[in-house]
């Protein structure tokens, strides 16, 4: 599990660590839409240097982004692959039944490589410098003008953190619960694919009733600590919108408008 | 002396058509101050009685006063609040992602300010001494430094009866011990009641009074010295003896000559060195 840096929090203290979450989760959602606003090297110039800048700033090392990235790089090749492959154009340098290379093809598969790289790339610096619970209180005030609209924006923040919370405690249930089931001459990953699906049933039930039981339990010891639910409740964990987090989406938003006037240009000529 | 809590004929069972009820015409009261221990088998209805008088299970029958004043559906949560509960499993009743969240969990539930609930977290956890560990995660505790944070979320609530159901079965003797001293520490300082439910007899052993359930009734109520000197009856209703007091019958036995009452450990020693001179 080590292994997976997707999703997790390296601890620093640095001007991105500081950045309120909702200010990071803003930025990381308009990213991917002004991504899909570049078309040419100089919208993907622009936004490259915006990620390194941004990921230089996390002060964690590149490395850890490289590693995130692992995972992904089949998905991301098999989607170039059929980008390169298929994609009509007019400068054809290669051409069989209905394979067709062009120019246009491998720039456009070039284009979507840029397109996932910087994606993941952002996406990582939001998990990497934000711890779990931040994020799930970043969420929850993020969504709070929804509870309008009769969202139960208090009961999803809950959830959320409560999950994240038990996430520990059930991985250290299934071990335990793997443990006990080897020692009594169970095999995992043993056999074919169908005896390897039914060497599951022997973790999963047992994890499911043990996720009962501490449900109720925890449910009983919220109530006992008087939870009546979202109304009438004070905030322990505050969050602070700073001139960071301004500067950091203002520096998007003139990005963007840098990316929406080149494209105009373009369109014009 | 004023009653912190009275309990007349409850009469509770979990299923309409069960036979035998879980509990039967159950009288109590506990007086302000006082140490109490709950002590009977599984199954005698200990933990339920620990619910009802917290307004989580609702009787069948009977009444539970508070305070001078009657549990009833209106009333709940505030008479809920004069009361802290500790339960047996420290990873199941553990709501927030770190320490310091789970301290405020009670206390965002009252809507009590943010300036107000900073100051109590910190008073709550330095009482427990857990401040050292107030960012850490549950995952990062030992089973008694999560019951220790348990019952720093309780006292920062400001009870008046605290209930340990059972929130000492699952650490080991060392943990056993440090939550047994935190709770005798803060019992003094604010002159709190304890409700102690427990299978452990030297826990119960420091109580002011015992209990003892068996199937839903209350078969003993008498002060610890009293009953563990009673020991066939003990074994009766389904306990063991405490240490020591094995110990003096086993030396009894043995031909000493030591006095019928129950001896603590330290009494105990004092007693045999006194017979060996």
């Amino acid at each position: 599990m080590d292994k997976l840096i997707m999703g997790r929090y390296i601890p620093g203290d640095s001007v991105i660590h500081r950045m309120d979450p909702r200010s990071k989760l803003l930025v990381m959602i308009a990213f991917v839409f002004i991504l899909f606003l570049a078309n040419d090297w100089l919208g993907y110039s622009v936004l490259l240097v915006y990620t390194f800048t941004a990921i230089f700033l996390t002060k964690i090392k590149i490395g850890y982004f490289l590693r995130g990235l692992r995972p992904m790089l089949g998905l991301i090749l098999f989607t170039l692959i059929f980008q390169v492959l298929f994609t009509p154009g007019t400068h054809e340098i290669f051409h069989l039944w209905i394979i067709d290379i062009t120019r246009e093809s491998i720039i456009n598969g070039i284009y979507i490589f840029f397109r996932f790289v910087l994606i993941i790339f952002m996406s990582t610096i939001l998990t990497l410098t934000t711890p779990p619970l931040t994020l799930a209180d970043g969420i929850e005030m993020g969504l709070a003008p929804l509870k309008k609209v009769k969202v139960p924006v208090h009961e999803l923040g809950l959830m959320l953190s409560i999950s994240l919370r038990f996430i520990p405690t059930l991985m250290d249930d299934t071990t335990m619960i793997m443990n006990a089931q080897r020692a009594r001459g169970m095999d995992f990953g043993e056999g074919n694919l169908v005896q390897k699906i039914k060497s599951v049933i022997p973790i999963l039930i047992p994890l499911f009733v043990s996720s009962f039981r501490r449900a109720d339990d925890l449910a009983v010891a919220m109530e006992a600590r008087g939870y009546q639910g979202g109304d009438g409740r004070s905030k322990y964990r505050a969050l602070k919108w700073q001139i960071g987090d301004t500067l950091s989406v203002l520096v998007l938003f003139i990005v963007m408008v840098i990316l929406l006037a080149w494209r105009q240009f373009w369109y014009w000529y | 002396m004023t009653k912190v809590l009275e309990i007349s004929d409850l009469n509770y069972r979990y299923e309409k058509n069960q036979e035998e009820p879980t509990l039967s015409d159950l009288s109590f009261d506990v007086n302000v101050g006082e140490w109490l221990a709950i002590i009977g088998q599984n199954g005698s209805g200990k933990s339920t009685t620990a619910r009802i008088i917290d307004g989580l299970l609702e009787p069948e029958a009977g009444i539970v006063k508070i305070c001078g004043e009657t549990l009833n559906r209106e009333n709940v949560w505030d008479l809920r609040r004069k009361i802290g509960m500790v339960f047996q499993n420290p990873d199941n009743q553990f709501v927030g992602a770190t320490v310091e969240d789970d301290v405020a969990f009670g206390l965002e539930n009252q809507g009590i300010s943010r300036e107000e609930m900073l100051k109590r977290v910190e008073e709550a956890l330095g009482q427990v001494n857990m401040l050292d560990f107030k960012t850490k995660e549950p995952a990062r505790l030992s089973g008694g430094q999560k019951q220790r944070v348990a019952i720093a979320g309780v006292i920062a609530l400001r009870p008046q009866i605290i209930i340990l159901d059972e929130a000492t079965s699952m650490l080991d003797p060392t943990g056993h011990d440090e939550i047994m001293q935190v709770i005798r520490e803060i019992k003094d300082k604010y002159n709190l009641t304890v409700i102690s439910i427990t299978h452990d007899l030297e826990e119960a052993s420091h109580a002011d009074r015992i209990l003892v359930m068996q199937q839903g009734q209350i078969v003993r109520n008498s002060s610890p010295s009293q009953l563990f000197s009673e020991q066939t009856d003990l074994i009766e209703f389904g306990l063991d003896l405490p240490f020591s007091s094995s110990l003096a019958h086993e030396l009894h036995q043995h031909g000493f000559d030591l006095p019928a009452t129950y001896l603590t450990d330290d009494e105990l020693v004092e007693a045999v060195l006194k017979n060996l001179n």
